[in-house]
This record gives structure tokens, C-alpha cells and sequence, in this order.
């Protein structure tokens, strides 16, 4: 019984202490130091919330990059992968589907290597990135949609390749493009033309 | 290129860190002051004050492991509750309804047991109440659990005839006290600054540049994130774990968090060596998972790169993200497996089969390579007894383990503790291969339908929580028999260990002689290996054989499913 006692009150101890205070700890640290980030490094366009830089979005509008597959159309609660096996037959019809999507819409020919990511859907169904090879690959289509002169294609171009980020530190990960700030840019390029 | 300068930055880290971190907690352990004693020491002698502890009692193996059931048993009671009535619970402005009653059992054991399977999308299906009073605290006092038990052990092995394996409430409070909070909260600050989210705001609505509606979730999620890793826990704030972007959003977030899987585990080893009294002994353990590690590596990474048949691609990005890349996803698929920890970056479903096979049986060999905080060096002692027990045999010598014999007592416990979760393996996974309640759950057909099956039940029975997230689990069946499988494997082997632990206790310590077989040298690294693989090898091999194993031969020869 005496045993029981204890147990409860270490419980409730450490509830409070790991529970309630360490989170808060945390919290009230993110807030001071971190507050954009703390909130989700969201985006707002014209005072409304337009999204986090941190969450793909699904863009279908040929005016836009587009972001890789996404196995949850980039719905976030919940989001979620394919989790299809190597073998699935759906699993490779889906890889040639993305692939011919992706040369049709961009007007590339079939010899084009497509960097594997636009051909596989995410793990969290909500990446933000693609390579920057994806994001070249994409500027003649966007460019050609938004009727962008050849200098003005040349910029957009030098745009890509300035916001890709290099790996971190240059050591870790990968070269990526966020693919949301992407397209913020190019509308604000394209505004100011 | 780039990947092997990762590699060995990040195996420098571990290496560097593994000394530090291990003298630290022996210190700890020891109960000598140490470098937080200024800070700690006052307030926890307060919480024994407040809970009516006697930090001076000691416990026989008995008692330890009874003052320990009582406390999970009543953890799980208390989450269980909190699961099922959330929606009365403050702190929940998505206003999500409590889980089902097998939904709510299965989550409570799996918490309570360091597992963190998770049959629910964090995002969905749970308040920021039940996130954090209720998930947390299991991930700090199971992670705590396991480090006492193992320290219980260390104690067992060391004493000199004495019965006594120190104060389960001590060793508890001192995990949580000295090692866990301090590393939880300096990773959960840097990940914030990396762009872990951190708040209690409500979702927040968004229209995105073409038009659409998203949701944009939020809560309380780097707090979190740091003792899943840390403790080894893995349960993920989102459904998708750590691929998720707001739980795991930079590359150097995703290098602190899965140098987190393996930080305590691998510096438990030096702190072994420590209570062992040489510190060889504590490097022996060392060398023998680090080479476990890297050979399951190599092999993982050499058929995750290789091209796949059925589509000609070398390098599948599928379930896998972008700013992680395929080396990092895999580093961290074979740390998770071999960790106990169960967090994800990259979904393991969608792996090779080769590659999902090497985390598989890294998971089936019992987590010994690093394991579980605690837990992976207790069932590492197993394997040690067996060795020595073996290799005694053959010689024909008394087998003794650092200074004290080996009898049949310890041989049937560690038996016992070997066979407990591969029976419920083997069993549950045959079970559920033959009815419609497990094959209506199967997401993948042909072999890596029965892969997703066995890789369910190794990882409740392993206590690690990852999946092939393919399988669909939130089944009542499918709960309460994870479930099971969940508690068979956490308190199937503590209480054999702790059992070992009482009896080894209470032996002479016959100082080593010309005659003792050593057991801090090469030689015994390349037994104990030896015992490992056979041991797993021999049990899972016909069952590998037709799930993954098939899997890779048919995707070989062209054929899909």
C-alpha cells in the first residue's frame, strides 16, 4: 500500500515536472528567442495567411513550380506517405505517370532525365523542396506562362539558382529549392514588371 | 562523397561524446557529485521529501522490480484514462474526441513501455493536454525505467555478495533528474532555432498562393521531439514522424536528432565500464555494436542505392524527403531500428526490401546494437552470459563473467529472456498471416504483405515503434495483440534481467586468474557476435526468407505485385 503511495506521487510529480513545466520551459525559451520560427515560419501576403515556408503546398496552376508528389495531396491533418512497397504495381504506374506529367506540362522530350524526386511521392506528403535540377527544368514552361520576355527569363533563372539553399553548413543534406518561397518570388518579380 | 563525410562526422560526434556523456552518468549513478549536483541536488532530495522516498532504503531484486510494475502499471492506468477523455480535458482547441477504448490501450502500453507505436496521427487525433501530460511524462519515466533497470544490473554484476541492487525510485529520479531534462531541454532549444514548432496556438487556416485552403497545425512539438529521441522512445508529434517538416525541418536538425537516437545508449557502454570497474569492458560493448551498426549499414545503403528492376531508377525517393536525402534517411532507418528509439524521417514501407529487411533483423536481433536507453545494454548482458556460457563449454571451464560464475539459474533467465519475444514474433505474425483480421490490414501484396506483419510484431515485441506504415493497425485486433506483444517484450525480459541481476548479486567476486577467459578482447568481440547473429539468425531466417528475402529475389527477376 505504502508502495501504491509513492508511485502515485512520483507520478504526479513528475507529471508536473515533465509535463507541464519542461514544455512550458521550452515554450516560453521558443517564444523570446524563436518567435517566428516557434509559430510555424509562416507567410502572410497582404496581411492574410498565405501558408509556412516549412509546408509544401499544392500548386496546380501552370503559372506556378510545382512541388513533388504528394501521397495526401498536401492535406495536413493528417499528412501522409503512399508507404507502397518497392514491387507495387500502383507504385510504378504512379512513377510513370509523374514522370510523363512532368516532361508534357514542361514541354521537355522524352530523353530528359526527370531528378527522382518529382517521380516519388514524399514521406510527409508535405515536403517543401525539390532539387534544384527540378526547379531549372521548370523555368522555360513558367516563364512561356507568364509571358516573360528572354532577358526576363534569364532573371528568373538567376532567381532559382540564388534561392536554392546549398547544403547546410556545407556539410549536411542536400541542395534544395523551397518551392513555396520560389513561387512568392516570382510573383513579386513578376509584379514588378 | 558528401555522404561519407557525414558518415564520419557523425560517427566522430558519437565516438567523442560516448566518454563525456558516459562518465557523467556513472558519476551520476554512483551517487557522487557531479557536475549538475549544485543545481539538482537540493531539489531532489525535495521530490523524495514530497513523495516519501528513503533514498538510503535498499531493494533486493524483488522488491526493485515490484516498486517498478507498480509504477508503469499505474502510468498506463492514468494515460489509458486521459486518452479515452480527452475531450473534457483543457488544453484541446481542436476539439478532438477520445480515442476508442482498444485504440487508448494500445497507445497507453506502447507509451508505458518505450514503445511509442502509434496507430493515430498525432495532428488528428490528440490534444496538446494529453501530447504533453500524458506522452511526455511516459517518454521521460520510460526512458527512465530503462536506465534504471539497467543500472540495477551494472549494480548486480558489480556487488560484492550482497543481495541489495540500490532504490528503484533513486535510480529513477536521477535519470530524469540529471541526464534526461538537462540534454531534453539544450536539444529542444536548438531544434526551436531550427524551426521545430513550439506554441499552443489553435490550427491556423491558410489560402495558399493558388487559391486552396490548408490547415497550418501547431502545438507544443520541439519539447517532444527532444525526449523521443533522446529517450528512445520515437512516438512522433505528427503522424509522419520526424519526415514531418515542422518536427524535423533543416538538415542539421535531422543530424542532432538522429545523433540523439544513439547518444545515451552507445555512452551507457563507457558508464558499463565504469561500474565494471575497467573501462575496457565498457569499449568491448562499444566496438561490438559500432560494428554491428556499420555492417548493416553498409548493406542497407548498398541496396538502397541500387536500381530497382521494376522501374529501371536507381536511388527510390519514394517516402523519402528532400532535405534529408537518401543517406541521411537510411543513417537514420538503421539507427532507429537498432535503437529501440522507432522515430522515422523516411518511410520504411517504401524502403528496398533489403534495406527494410536490415532493419527488421536489426530489430529482431533484440536491439542490443546501442538498443533502447538501458533496455539495449540489459539485453546485451544476455547475450554476454550466453557467450560466456558457450565459450565455457567448449573450453569446459566454469563460465564466470567479471569475476563471478555463471549458473544454471542465469542461463534459463537469459533463455527466458531471449525466447519471450520472438515466440510472440513468430507466433502472432503466423497468426495474423492466416486470418482475415490481419491480411484486411495488409497494404502491399505478394511478400511484403508478410513483411508488413512480421515488421509489426518485432517492433511491439521489440519495443521499437516503427512500422511499415502501409499495414493498417488502428484494428481491434490488431491494438490489443500489438499490445500484448508490447508487454510481453518490455516486462518479459526485465524481469528474468533483474532476476540475473539479484542472483549475480549475492555471488563472490573471485579476483581474475591465468585460467579466466577474458572477456575484453577481440576474441570475445567476434563471439559475441558470432552468438548475436546466430541466435537471431537461426530463429527469423525462415521467416525473413519469405517475406523480404522473396521480395527482393521476385522484384530481381521482374515481377511485381
Amino acid at each position: 500500500m505504502k508502495n501504491i503511495i509513492i508511485s502515485l506521487r512520483v507520478l504526479l510529480a513528475m507529471t508536473i515536472l515533465t509535463g507541464l513545466l519542461y514544455p512550458a520551459l521550452i515554450t516560453s525559451f521558443a517564444q523570446i528567442f524563436f518567435s517566428r520560427k516557434a509559430n510555424g515560419s509562416l507567410v502572410y501576403v497582404n496581411g492574410k495567411l498565405s501558408g509556412s515556408e516549412l509546408i509544401g503546398q499544392n500548386f496546380s496552376d501552370s503559372t506556378y513550380f510545382f512541388p513533388r508528389p504528394s501521397a495526401c495531396d498536401f492535406n495536413t491533418v493528417p499528412g501522409g506517405a503512399s508507404n507502397l512497397g518497392p514491387g507495387n504495381k500502383k507504385l510504378i504506374g504512379d512513377i510513370q505517370a509523374s514522370k510523363a506529367r512532368f516532361l508534357k506540362v514542361n514541354g521537355l522530350d522524352s530523353l530528359t532525365v526527370v531528378p527522382n524526386e518529382m517521380l516519388f511521392a514524399s514521406a510527409s506528403g508535405l515536403d517543401p523542396d525539390i532539387s534544384l535540377k527540378s526547379a531549372l527544368l521548370q523555368c522555360n514552361r513558367v516563364a512561356g506562362m507568364r509571358k516573360f520576355s528572354s532577358t526576363q527569363k534569364k532573371e528568373l533563372i538567376s532567381m532559382v539558382n540564388n534561392l536554392a539553399s546549398p547544403p547546410q553548413f556545407s556539410l549536411f543534406g542536400e541542395t534544395t529549392v523551397n518551392v513555396f518561397k520560389l513561387n512568392l518570388e516570382l510573383n513579386k518579380f513578376d509584379s514588378h514588371e | 562523397m558528401t555522404d561519407f563525410i557525414q558518415l564520419a562526422i557523425f560517427l566522430s560526434a558519437l565516438i567523442l561524446l560516448t566518454p563525456l556523456l558516459g562518465r557523467y552518468m556513472a558519476k551520476v549513478f554512483l551517487g557522487e557529485r557531479n557536475a549538475l549536483s549544485p543545481i539538482f541536488h537540493g531539489f531532489e532530495t525535495f521530490l523524495y521529501k514530497l513523495s516519501g522516498i528513503d533514498q538510503e532504503k535498499q531493494m533486493n531484486w524483488k522488491s526493485y522490480a515490484l516498486n517498478l510494475l507498480l509504477f508503469n502499471l499505474l502510468g498506463f492506468v492514468v494515460l489509458f484514462l486521459l486518452l479515452l477523455f480527452q475531450q473534457y480535458l483543457p488544453l484541446n482547441p481542436q476539439n478532438v474526441p477520445g480515442l476508442s477504448w482498444h485504440l487508448a490501450l494500445n497507445t497507453a502500453i506502447s507509451f508505458v513501455t518505450n514503445t511509442n507505436w502509434q496507430s493515430y496521427s498525432g495532428e488528428s487525433s490528440l490534444s496538446y493536454l494529453v501530447q504533453m501530460a500524458g506522452l511526455t511524462v511516459q517518454n521521460f519515466v520510460s526512458a527512465g525505467t530503462g536506465i534504471a533497470v539497467l543500472i540495477a544490473v551494472m549494480r548486480g554484476l558489480s556487488n560484492r555478495s550482497s543481495s541489495q541492487l540500490g532504490n528503484f525510485w533513486v535510480d529513477l529520479h536521477r535519470s530524469v533528474l540529471y541526464v534526461l531534462i538537462p540534454l531534453s531541454i539544450f536539444l529542444a532549444i536548438i531544434l526551436s532555432g531550427q524551426g521545430v514548432i513550439q506554441n499552443f496556438s489553435p490550427y491556423q487556416k491558410a489560402i495558399t498562393l493558388d487559391g486552396k485552403q490548408q490547415l497550418i497545425p501547431a502545438g507544443p512539438v520541439a519539447s517532444q521531439v527532444a525526449i523521443k529521441q533522446l529517450g528512445t522512445n520515437g512516438g512522433g508529434y505528427f503522424g509522419t514522424n520526424s519526415a514531418h517538416p515542422f518536427e524535423n525541418p533543416t538538415p542539421f536538425s535531422n543530424f542532432l536528432q538522429v545523433l540523439a537516437i544513439l547518444l545515451i545508449p552507445a555512452s551507457l557502454t563507457f558508464t558499463y565500464g565504469r561500474f565494471a570497474g575497467s573501462n575496457r569492458q565498457g569499449w568491448t560493448l562499444f566496438i561490438t555494436m559500432m560494428m554491428l551498426f556499420l555492417i548493416g549499414l553498409g548493406l542497407s545503403y548498398y541496396s538502397e542505392t541500387g536500381i530497382n528492376p521494376l522501374t529501371g531508377i536507381a536511388g527510390s525517393m519514394e517516402g523519402k524527403e528532400t532535405r534529408i536525402g537518401l543517406f541521411n534517411s537510411i543513417l537514420w532507418s538503421v539507427s532507429t531500428s537498432c535503437a529501440s528509439n522507432g522515430s522515422v524521417n523516411a518511410m520504411m514501407d517504401s524502403l528496398s526490401p533489403l534495406s527494410g529487411m536490415i532493419a527488421l533483423f536489426n530489430i529482431m536481433l533484440g536491439e542490443v546494437i546501442f538498443g533502447g536507453v538501458g533496455a539495449g545494454l540489459y539485453g546485451m548482458v544476455i547475450f554476454i552470459l550466453l557467450t560466456v556460457f558457450i565459450a565455457g563449454l567448449m573450453v569446459g571451464r566454469t563460465p564466470e563473467y567479471l569475476g563471478k560464475k555463471i549458473e544454471a539459474f542465469e542461463i534459463k533467465m537469459s533463455i527466458l529472456a531471449i525466447l519471450a519475444p520472438c515466440i510472440i514474433i513468430l507466433l502472432f505474425s503466423a497468426f495474423a498471416a492466416v486470418t482475415p483480421w490481419g491480411l484486411n490490414s495488409i497494404g502491399n501484396k505478394g511478400p511484403h504483405g508478410l513483411t508488413q506483419i512480421l515488421y509489426a510484431f518485432s517492433s511491439a515485441a521489440g519495443n521499437n515503434g516503427s512500422a511499415f506504415a502501409g499495414l493498417t493497425t488502428d484494428t481491434p485486433f490488431f491494438n490489443v495483440s500489438l499490445g500484448f506483444a508490447m508487454l510481453i517484450g518490455r516486462f518479459g525480459i526485465i524481469l528474468p534481467v533483474l532476476a540475473i541481476a539479484g542472483s549475480m548479486s549475492a555471488k563472490k567476486r573471485t579476483p581474475p586468474s591465468k585460467g579466466t577467459f577474458r572477456t575484453d578482447n577481440w576474441l570475445f568481440i567476434i563471439l559475441l557476435i558470432a552468438v548475436i547473429l546466430i541466435v537471431g539468425g537461426l530463429t527469423f531466417f525462415p521467416a525473413l526468407a519469405l517475406g523480404p528475402i522473396a521480395d527482393h529475389l521476385l522484384i530481381g527477376s521482374g515481377i511485381s505485385f
